[in-house]
């Protein structure tokens, strides 16, 4: 017991040094920008395998931006599937109609940056009410918005109507899914941790202090809306070329509704609990699809069960030592360290 | 002008139904400050009950009504005391998203028993009466009066009685309440079976009005209610009757008078713009933020 304690200490203070290395991130990225381009190319992975992996980065470029606004500024955002479709229609517009057929390969990202930018200009709109309203009023405002983008879409009879929109290229492709899914990762992570990120989460904590300390609130709100909607509309692109078929009822509250269940079984304010919720919801899913209809009669009670043991979700509101900038690492270590010494006293 | 009072006809029938829903999340709300996202589903459960009923067991109106009522309120006591008791501590969105797994659970549910759309026999004979140009169904009359009638005495339990005082009390302080002798567990059951009770109710006349019923009906229905609820000001009962109605309208009036498919677009607008106008709601107060 005594040895398997220490051995795992060792492993443990092994890893930590590992992590806590200069080259460690550099590494890792190309390792998996490397995996995946080859992974592309010669075809070692079994494509429904692919297909998961691509539809696991989607959602953690979802989950990972909705914790931005859910999380992080502690608001209740319902609509992301909104934001997804608008990124989705907008990229699948351009590589259908607008991009010369010889060419698409190359004008994708171009596509979906589109995409995200269409999304974040509709963030920054939506953004405009959360001035005033907060909580479930403004959760309400979210949900309408989802619904009228959906009745929008559907009404508009050049990209499909109900139909929805075809033509697509299989264009979405692992590198391309692993370069967004690390980009947006890294820069919510980076975000979080500036100066605008404390303003976000004094936002969360209490917004009249907030102000009072002269943060511009409305500032923060609008940036906020902006990174996660234009991260959402990147998902929707992306998602939007991998399936090759979209419709404005794929977009739905439904949709909403998953991404949400995604951030708070990772947990709340947590970047390491967003990318792990995304990836065990997801592979759960396909894990469980031999069992069917009923596997979506498992996946609410397995939910269900977690949340009442665990109201926080896996990581809520903390972070792996990953995630953490080494000057917070820092101050936790040397934290721990007085609370050991004085186990009576706050230090 | 006979075409716009047969729309508005459609309206009321249309709107009481979502008012009924609309108070299952509204009092919900008011006592434990928690949505039920569950709440539609429980709808589409008593619409089901209704179909059990009709068919199976070859009940008339009045106890399919009242069994299925009763079965619905029972089901919410029992998910109260299961999933959102453990959470009343814990942080709000915990529980928004038991709410959000069990509505889930529920429909899959549902949906794994039975895959098909089920169509609801008539379970009334239904008259037409020609009134001038109108024609009024004997089943509007029904569902309107029903509903309405349901609402008055929800009214009055709320503002009449003891418990419903205690509801008030509770809404207005969870920790003084207690320690007046008032049993905020009863009183939360009690609050959830008539809630619950409701949405069931407006199950069956949901199926009497529209009877093909599906296991994700409640979905849609379920989240237009919830913005009743908000758009009268969320916590308040007679809000969300008026919130209904006013939905309720918007939607039919929209519908007879542009394409159809424009519904949601403009119902949705308007509420947007309402809560703009009105942050809180018809008869919601602005909550004061402590500092």
């Amino acid at each position: 017991m005594i040895r398997a304690k220490t051995a795992y200490r060792t492993w443990r203070d092994r890893w930590r040094r590992l992590t806590a290395r200069k080259y460690f991130w550099p590494a890792v990225l190309t390792a998996g920008l490397a995996f995946s381009i080859a992974a592309d190319k010669y075809d070692f992975v079994d494509l429904y395998v692919q297909l998961i992996i691509i539809y696991v980065g989607i959602n953690i470029i979802l989950t990972v931006s909705l914790n931005l606004i859910n999380g992080y500024m502690g608001e209740f955002s319902v609509g992301h599937a909104g934001f997804m479709a608008v990124g989705a229609y907008t990229a699948s517009l351009l590589t259908v109609y607008a991009f010369p057929p010889g060419l698409q390969q190359l004008l994708f990202p171009l596509a979906v940056l589109a995409g995200g930018l269409a999304a974040a200009l509709i963030g920054f709109l939506v953004a405009i009410p959360s001035f005033k309203t907060r909580g479930d009023y403004l959760a309400i405002v979210t949900l309408a918005f989802c619904m009228i983008v959906k009745s929008v879409l559907e009404n508009i009879d050049a990209v499909g109507g109900p139909r929805g929109l075809l033509g697509m290229e299989k264009l979405t492709t692992l590198p391309w899914v692993f370069f967004w899914t690390a980009l947006s990762v890294w820069v919510i992570r980076n975000l979080v941790y500036s100066n605008f990120g404390r303003g976000v989460l004094s936002v969360r904590e209490d917004e009249i202090a907030a102000d009072l300390m002269s943060v511009n609130t409305r500032q923060v709100k609008i940036i906020a809306f902006i990174v996660s909607s234009f991260f959402a509309g990147i998902a929707g692109g992306l998602f939007a070329h991998a399936l090759q078929f979209i419709n404005p009822r794929m977009f739905d509250i439904i949709k909403s509704t998953d991404v949400l269940i995604m951030v708070y079984l990772g947990g709340i304010a947590s970047i390491a609990g967003s990318v792990i919720g995304a990836v065990i919801y997801t592979i759960l899913l396909e894990i469980l699809r031999p069992l069917g209809v009923w596997r979506m009669v498992f996946m609410p009670l397995l939910l269900v069960v977690l949340m009442i043991y665990r109201p926080r979700g896996i990581m809520g509101l903390r972070e792996t030592r990953l995630f953490e900038p080494l000057s917070d690492l820092a101050t936790i270590t040397l934290w721990r360290q007085k609370k050991k010494e004085a186990p009576d006293g706050a230090p | 002008m006979a075409y716009f009072f047969q729309q508005l006809l459609n309206a009321l029938q249309l709107g009481s139904i979502y008012a009924l829903i609309a108070l299952g999340y509204t009092m919900v709300y008011g006592i434990l400050t928690m949505i039920n996202f569950a709440h539609g589903d429980l709808f589409m459960v008593g619409a089901f009950f209704c179909f059990l009923l009709a068919v199976y067991l070859k009940l008339s109106f009045v106890p399919t009504l009242l069994l299925s009522m009763l079965g619905v309120a029972c089901l919410g006591v029992i998910i109260e005391r299961l999933a959102y008791k453990p959470l009343r501590t814990a942080p709000r969105v915990s529980a928004i998203i038991t709410a959000l797994g069990v509505g889930l659970f529920l429909e899959n549910f549902t949906l794994a028993l039975s895959p098909y759309p089920k169509h609801i026999p008539p379970l009334l004979k239904n008259v037409t009466w020609t009134v001038g140009e109108l024609s009024i169904s004997s089943l509007q009359v029904l569902v309107i009066v029903l509903s309405l009638g349901l609402m008055l005495i929800l009214d009055f339990v709320v503002w009449r009685t003891k418990a419903g005082m205690a509801m008030r009390a509770i809404s207005w302080d969870k920790t003084i309440v207690p320690l007046m002798g008032v049993s905020v567990n009863k009183i939360i059951s009690l609050t959830f079976a008539i809630g619950t009770g409701l949405g069931g109710a407006a199950g069956v006349l949901y199926s009497l009005a529209y009877p093909v019923i599906d296991p994700y009906m409640g979905i849609m229905v379920g989240w237009k209610a919830f913005i009743c609820a908000v758009v009268g000001g969320i916590g308040n009962v007679r809000g969300a009757m008026i919130g209904g109605f006013i939905l309720g309208a918007v939607e039919i009036l929209v519908a007879a008078f542009f394409p159809s498919t424009y519904r949601d677009f403009v119902a949705f607008t308007l509420l947007l713009v309402l809560l703009i106008l009105k942050p809180y709601g018809i008869l919601g107060r602005p909550q004061p933020q402590k500092v």
